[in-house]
């Protein structure tokens, strides 16, 4: 690569947490992607049977998958709503530094609000299957 | 002046050749990933403590396999724009780059295909 000088300059802005916002939208795009090909091991296990199924149920059901699986529902809450957020820079609303900054707020509060909806959807409102 | 040709000012899509085009279709699946993912989100959420064949009879409805089939492709579409994004601002090195797109593109394809063949495998049994 030549030493060219390349633009964005990110060292050279004050830390903003809109910024934060702004790669951990990438960074759970990426581990949403990684969830897409889970999804799809989980599909094909069931369309080839109840024993695939059920191994595969297994192997989500244990301890780093049911962590992972976590974390994939919040990365989605989150790539979810900050997404609708971009669709709407993407049409030219809220575009102002301060517009911004409310909105960022507004996704981290209503991923927030969403995840706790979901925990309390899967592990408190359903019984477990044994 | 400009630097354009000629060819190029009539074709009217600037250096990349493809570039509008890949950033349209990261908005069109975007848009309908909200509605898609939504169902079924609530629908796993519904359905995550079912036996094996309450899980296989809602996906094999008609309508929920329909909608399964619209969301494998706009996520596997919509996923494979974005890393593909992320690989090129991250990864300069031409071999590494090279190898790493090469790689998603076909894991995406291999991973849509799988959705949807085992979508329609459970439609249509």
């Amino acid at each position: 690569m030549n030493p060219r000088p390349l633009s964005p300059h990110l060292g050279v802005y004050k830390f903003a947490y809109t910024m934060a916002l702004s790669i951990l939208h990438r960074i759970m795009g990426l581990a949403l992607s990684v969830g897409f090909l889970v999804l799809v091991w989980w599909l094909m296990a069931l369309a080839q049977g109840p024993h695939a199924y059920m191994e595969a149920i297994e192997v989500l059901r244990s301890g780093i998958f049911k962590l992972l699986l976590g974390g994939w529902a919040f990365a989605f809450i989150y790539h979810f709503c900050n997404g609708i957020r971009h669709l709407l820079w993407d049409a030219g609303a809220g575009l102002e530094k301060h517009q911004a900054r409310r909105s960022g707020a507004i996704v981290v509060a209503a991923t927030l609000v969403l995840f706790a909806l979901f925990v309390w959807a899967v592990y408190c409102a359903t019984p477990v299957m044994e | 002046m400009s630097l354009r040709t000629p060819l190029g000012k009539v074709l009217g899509r600037g250096s990349a050749g493809d570039g509008v085009s890949h950033w349209w279709e990261q908005r069109v699946t975007a848009i309908a990933l909200i509605p898609l993912t939504l169902w079924f989100a609530i629908g796993l959420v519904r359905h995550h403590a079912d036996k094996f064949e309450d899980v296989q009879a809602w996906l094999s409805q008609p309508w929920s396999a329909l909608l399964a089939l619209l969301l494998v492709v706009a996520l596997a579409l919509h996923s494979k724009l974005g890393v593909q994004v992320v690989i090129e601002d991250y990864v300069h090195a031409k071999g590494a780059k090279t190898t790493l797109l090469l790689l998603s593109t076909f894991l995406h394809f291999a991973a849509a295909f799988a959705g949807i063949f085992a979508i329609l495998r459970m439609a249509l049994s």
